[in-house]
């Protein structure tokens, strides 16, 4: 492509004007963690980037994360600037199917090796020789190590791609791994979610685009700007949770008064996200706005971490088999004892020799 | 291991085996000493001292007179320990979340802030008695190893609930995790120690009270 649009022609060409753009950067400039003054550079930064060429792999996934980008009610600003990026490979997107999308991904690698990003959605299986996924007669795995050679950094969109997500859950029977269990010799962001908040994605995209760098990540390798606070220090029930209030079922008087959903099971304290601040569906509302606790989808395991509707201080797998168990283990382990001890005392009484005065004047 | 993992672990597996320990080491302790046996006192037990072992209950609770200024710091502190830790436990609306899942029955919290202070009280109660233990020269020469090791293994629970409630030192999912660790050390090592008095307590009041009742001792 030779006379590469810019981001700013090919969002006038939609319709989009500068004050929407620059809303936009706006959101993105905080959501990444970046001072309100940096918006207007943004735009003129993000207006000014031609083209960048980007290759989707889809790998065991739902497609959630993909429908969470181009699925908003009104075409989003999210959702075109991801129809400007060269989506050279995508399997629900792209309109070359077969072979012919094939070689319009080895023809992208060619093309920009060493410079192209690589989106990865889905855990990719390592079981049966990876034969639980394959795209055009390869395994997920083959596919991956391929295409991570040329890129310039790795962004794993969605848990799964990231921490494995409900393939992964136990007992994990395709044996999926996250894309870092794979890669090592590439920078790796993760844009946890189940699926991630679409801003999220775009947010990274966009300050790749900007810095041609990764932005600051946290132990999990995300971003820290969006993954920095929980759900829970940003919850807008977080008063009631502080004085103890409670909703007991979905539809009581505290429900009604919108308590605090931790007795449900919400799972907003140990979730790192940004949806209490962000909210989704164009800033209508977050999960806990509409009545349900937090499932913590962003979060490595969560489909592991007990019921949904179980509270983070609840066990998650019953106790009372072990607890039968041990008390059996614990009246035999006592029985033998109190043999050991009386057979001790009885030992004890029959070696015991009767001292007498006769014995003692000796 | 993320912090998410470890917290995964200590709510399923590491909370199965850390309450296995627990009730198989007090089936195990309640065996050991009610096997032991008592020689048969053959003497007539001394009139109107039936209730001694009841009224022991409850008596010692409270200091004896002719003690109460020598041993007043700690009674004092051991009350306020005791009641803090109760009402973090048992008042904590989590925790009766807890007992709701495990056991099928609940009863109402009190307010977090008041629970909150109790904790904080716990804590401090705590930490003077430490602090009263060592600075008191007959107590420290009588103290050992299994003192302290209670007296850490009681402070963590408490010391790392409160920190995960107010977001403090770590993050919460690690905290959390930590806190639940640390109550299963507790359970683990409760049986074997002098901790163990929280199941015996009551019941070898009642023995004390019953023999010295038998004998006619003034109680
Ligand atoms: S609803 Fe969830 S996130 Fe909000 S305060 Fe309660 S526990 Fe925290």
């Amino acid at each position: 492509m030779h006379d590469e649009p810019t981001l700013a022609a090919h969002l006038r060409r939609q319709g989009i004007s500068r004050r929407s753009f620059l809303k936009f950067c706006a959101a993105t400039a905080s959501l990444m963690g970046m001072s309100p003054s940096m918006a207007a550079e943004m735009a003129e930064k993000l207006g000014k980037v031609t083209r960048p060429s980007v290759i989707w792999l889809s790998f065991q996934e739902c497609t959630g994360c993909t429908e969470s980008l181009t699925r908003s009610h009104s075409p989003s600003l999210e959702s075109l600037l991801f129809d400007f990026i060269s989506l050279d490979y995508h399997h629900t997107l792209q309109a070359a199917s077969g072979e012919a999308a094939e070689h319009a991904r080895e023809a992208a690698m060619k093309a920009n090796f060493g410079n192209y990003l690589v989106l990865v959605d889905g855990s990719i299986p390592l079981g049966e020789g990876g034969a639980y996924s394959t795209i055009a007669g390869r395994t997920n795995l083959d596919l991956l190590q391929e295409t991570a050679k040329g890129a310039a950094a790795i962004i794993s969109i969605g848990t799964c791609a990231a921490y494995g997500g409900i393939p992964y859950a136990d007992p994990n029977p395709t044996g999926a791994v996250p894309v870092s269990a794979i890669i090592k010799d590439k920078p790796i962001i993760n844009v946890p979610g189940c699926p991630p908040i679409p801003l999220a994605i775009t947010g990274v995209v966009a300050h790749y685009l900007m810095f041609g760098g990764l932005p600051e990540l946290d132990g999990l390798g995300r971003p820290k700007s969006i993954y920095g606070e929980t759900i829970h220090d940003r919850c807008y029930r977080r008063p009631f949770y502080d004085q103890g209030k409670f909703a007991k079922t979905f539809d009581d008087e505290g429900a009604r008064a919108g308590w605090c959903l931790f007795e449900l099971g919400c799972k907003g304290p140990t979730t790192y996200n940004a949806c209490a601040t962000t909210k989704w569906n164009g800033g209508t509302s977050f999960p806990i706005e509409s009545g349900h606790g937090c499932l913590g989808c962003s979060e490595p395991n969560f489909w592991d971490a007990g019921s949904f509707y179980k509270a983070l201080s609840a066990p998650i797998s019953p106790l009372g088999k072990a607890a039968a168990a041990a008390a059996a283990a614990g009246a035999a382990a006592g029985v033998a004892i109190t043999f050991h001890n009386r057979s001790a005392k009885a030992k004890a009484k029959a070696a015991h020799q009767t001292v007498t005065v006769k014995d003692l004047e000796k | 291991m993320s912090h998410m993992d470890l917290l995964i672990w200590a709510r399923g597996t590491g909370l199965q085996l850390a309450l296995g320990v627990f009730v198989a080491g007090m089936v195990l302790r309640f065996f050991e000493i009610y096997s032991l046996g008592r020689k048969p006192d053959l003497s007539t037990p001394r009139p109107g001292k039936a209730w001694a072992g009841w009224k022991t209950i409850v008596s010692r609770s409270f200091p004896h007179p002719s003690m109460a200024k020598r041993t007043y710091p700690t009674v004092v502190l051991g009350y306020i320990f005791h009641i803090g830790f109760f009402v973090a436990l048992l008042f904590f609306a989590p925790h009766i979340r807890l007992f709701r899942e495990t056991a099928g029955f609940g009863w109402p919290a009190l307010p977090t802030p008041l629970v909150d202070a109790m904790a904080l009280a716990a804590i401090i109660g705590l930490l003077m008695t430490l602090g009263y233990r060592l600075y008191h020269p007959v107590k420290r020469f009588l103290s050992n190893f299994d003192d302290y090791l209670a007296w850490t293994l009681t402070l963590l629970p408490l010391l790392t609930g409160y920190m995960a409630f107010h977001h403090l030192l770590l993050p919460y999912t690690l905290m959390l995790a930590v806190h639940i660790l640390s109550v299963e050390l507790l359970l683990v090592f409760l049986p074997f120690t002098k901790l163990v008095h929280v199941g015996t307590i009551f019941v070898s009041r009642w023995y004390n009270g019953d023999m010295l009742g038998h004998k006619g001792a003034r109680l």
